[in-house]
């Protein structure tokens, strides 16, 4: 019955194995939830979640779970009462059947099963049958409770528990909405390439001790460089017109990955809608430089990240002369500038602010043809982070990789 | 699955100089008593160290710290062995060089192993090493013991350290790493938490002043634009300050005097400059 609550917890999300629910299950037996909703709410959220990230999804779990409970069955009270105030019986009390397979298997084959049980209750729940509170046939009494019927040291800590779970307080942790400077740092940390480069200076102790028996003992120091970071990456802006509701979000991401000092080399260049042959070293189009200097000055190692809606009218990345600005007139179609680009670099992503449903505007399709196309929210990020990081390999397969990030 | 009794692991309830929430004092007594190491994320200046240093207070265990940077590798945790240090005694010195054992200096997950009481284990700040790091401590604070490869003694954990992590989250922690742990987010606290947070640090403020700063405080972490809001450690140094000076509640109301210790970012000094309220 109460594995219930796991399948909820995972069914939303969470990485909720074997493992948590016998360490859940060991604290509730040392009675470390006091006796108490809230207690159990505390001490099973810091068990099962793994990061504040997970607060929301545990506590949407915690409350349609508990909820129903408390709707549906007021008799099995005093099950529940008894269980919160014997969590030990509870434990001994486990579904014999599960204990006995517990003894008997080994974990891989435990995971299968829990795996199996988890379908099943899918299949059933969507059956309309809810498993909370139905007919009170387990054994540790999660079955209901009347409203204030739990009384712990005079404070109603059902409803409090309760309370918590249903304010999803911690719905700004979660990694699919927000995305603050911070953020967008840790992501790109993970953008990088140990190499050891330049002076040698530190200690290579193996090889010194090496060397020196090799020597017969004579001494002999072998220094080696340290390791760096060798990451080189290229950020291309659109700002302007369509890009100016994102600007904020934009602008985080230039402040983060501009202070991110961890990269070797850091450029960036704005252009308007498509890059054509200038782009700018500043968001007021001043300062040009062409595409075919800057090409010229960066190697294909360095990543490339384009960051745009990549909408805007067909004849503008279609046609000579499409480019929004008159004073630039562009002799071949953006496309091909684009094209160029993706070309050049051995590793790059295209970052899009607007929403993935969006994507199947026909200018943004042409360019998801020449790029990976992310969202721009942490997890797109993290996902374009990795695609522009995994493995040696060419730009295929920098797609085959990030395929998953971008398929909606 | 182990059975036990009652109960007889020590239970964390905040001391005298640190307040905790229920859920933190769960959290943490979750985590003595199932022998997991607690690992504590929260914004800076919410107090994660700290905890690790009230928590050794209230049980009155011995407290070790173990600070990560950057460069810190996990088998420095366990132990170093001075093989420069034997070089040069050998070379040079006239010091007993056949016993390895006087090069073996025990690391701070070494040193909290081989206490003869239980200690508390600080881990600080753990996403500051290379993103392995963590992992490659998995299998020590699994087994509570190590070999020292170089003499074959074994270490084994006389007491099973209570082991606070804390990270700040510049990279992701490994997987298999967050399985083991029992994780707390410390949250910032709310008005009324916080009120009790000062009046620990400040027992002799009246509380229509506490009330006049918390005010300024929770309009300056408010504020649009502000890019390092001010944290708990920040508010405690600026009614210190404040303190220091006087007190003079009426310059609250033209500015905010000692911003400086309040914000620590140029622009948002900038931000304020004009006059907030």
């Amino acid at each position: 019955m109460f594995v219930d609550f796991f399948y909820e917890l995972r069914n939303r999300g969470l990485k909720v194995g074997l493992n948590e629910w016998l360490a859940l299950m060991e604290a509730l037996g040392l009675g470390l939830h006091r006796s108490s909703l809230t207690g159990f709410y505390n001490v099973a959220r810091s068990i099962l979640a793994r990061s504040e990230a997970d607060f929301d999804a545990f506590d949407q779990a915690f409350s349609s779970f508990f909820k129903g409970i408390e709707i549906e069955s007021a008799d099995l009270t005093k099950e529940l009462l008894d269980w919160l105030e014997n969590p030990a019986s509870w434990v001994e009390d486990l579904d014999p059947e599960m204990l006995r397979r517990i003894e008997e298997m080994d974990l891989d084959e435990l995971r299968r099963l829990f795996e199996e049980r988890l379908k099943e209750q899918d299949a059933r729940h969507d059956g309309g049958n809810r498993w909370v509170g139905t007919g009170g046939t387990s054994p540790f009494g999660w079955g209901g409770r009347r409203r204030g019927g739990v009384r712990v040291a005079g404070r109603g800590m059902w409803g409090s528990a309760m309370q918590v779970a249903g304010a999803r307080l911690y719905r700004e942790y979660r990694k699919d909405v927000v995305l603050d400077v911070r953020q967008i740092q840790v992501a790109l940390r993970k953008l990088r390439e140990l190499t050891r480069e330049g002076a040698r200076e530190e200690l290579d102790v193996d090889a010194t001790i090496d060397q020196t028996c090799r020597n017969a003992g004579e001494l002999e120091l072998v220094w080696r460089a340290r390791r760096k970071n060798a990451v080189k990456v290229l950020l291309l802006m659109d700002v302007g017109g369509s890009m100016n509701p994102h600007a904020r979000l934009v602008s985080r991401l230039f402040t983060a990955a501009s202070k991110s000092n961890h990269f070797k080399d850091f450029q960036y260049y704005y252009f308007h809608n498509c890059v054509y042959d200038t782009l700018y070293e500043t968001a007021r189009f001043s300062d040009p430089i062409s595409l075919g200097d800057l090409l010229g000055a960066t190697t294909k190692d360095y990543k490339l990240v384009l960051v745009g809606d990549a909408r805007m009218h067909p004849v503008e990345l279609f046609r000579p002369g499409g480019a929004i600005h008159y004073w630039e007139w562009n002799p071949r179609p953006g496309i091909d500038s684009l094209s160029e680009l993706a070309h050049h670099f051995r590793r790059s992503v295209w970052l899009n602010p607007t929403m993935p449903s969006l994507w199947g505007h026909i200018t943004v399709k042409a360019v998801r043809s020449l790029f990976t196309m992310f969202p721009l929210t942490l997890e797109g990020l993290e996902d374009a982070v990795q695609a522009l990081v995994a493995g040696p390999g060419d730009l295929r397969a920098g797609k085959a990789v990030s395929a998953k990030g971008s398929a909606f | 699955m182990r059975h036990r009794g009652e109960t007889s692991f020590v239970r964390f309830q905040g001391t005298a100089n640190y307040i905790t929430s229920p859920a933190l004092e769960d959290a943490v007594n979750v985590s003595l008593a199932l022998g997991r190491p607690l690992l504590l994320k929260g914004e800076p200046g919410t107090g994660k160290t700290l905890l690790a240093s009230s928590v050794a207070d209230a049980l009155a265990m011995p407290l070790i710290r173990w600070h990560i940077k950057s460069t810190t590798i996990a088998a420095d945790g366990l132990y170093v062995y001075d093989t420069v240090q034997r070089l040069h005694d050998s070379r040079f010195g006239d010091a007993d060089v056949s016993d390895i054992r006087r090069y073996i200096k025990l690391g701070p997950l070494g040193r909290s192993f081989a206490s003869d009481e239980q200690v508390v284990l600080l881990i600080d700040e753990v996403d500051k090493a290379d993103i392995e790091f963590p992992n490659d401590l998995l299998n020590e604070l699994d087994t509570m013991e190590f070999t020292v490869t170089e003499t074959g003694d074994e270490i084994r954990a006389k007491h099973r350290p209570f082991v606070v992590i804390t990270s700040n989250n510049e990279k992701e922690l490994p997987d298999a790493f967050l399985r083991r742990c029992v994780f707390h987010y410390i949250e910032f606290p709310d008005a009324g938490l916080m009120r009790r947070i000062v009046a620990v640090h400040h027992p002799d403020l009246a509380s229509k002043v506490i009330d006049q700063c918390m005010d300024v405080f929770y309009k300056l972490r408010s504020l649009n634009g502000i890019r390092k809001k001010p944290s708990t450690s920040e508010l405690i140094d600026w009614i210190a300050a404040l303190k220091r000076s006087g007190m003079d509640l009426k310059r609250l109301k033209k500015g905010i005097p000692f911003a400086g210790t309040l914000l620590k970012q140029e622009q948002d000094l900038d931000l304020i400059a004009g006059g907030l309220f």
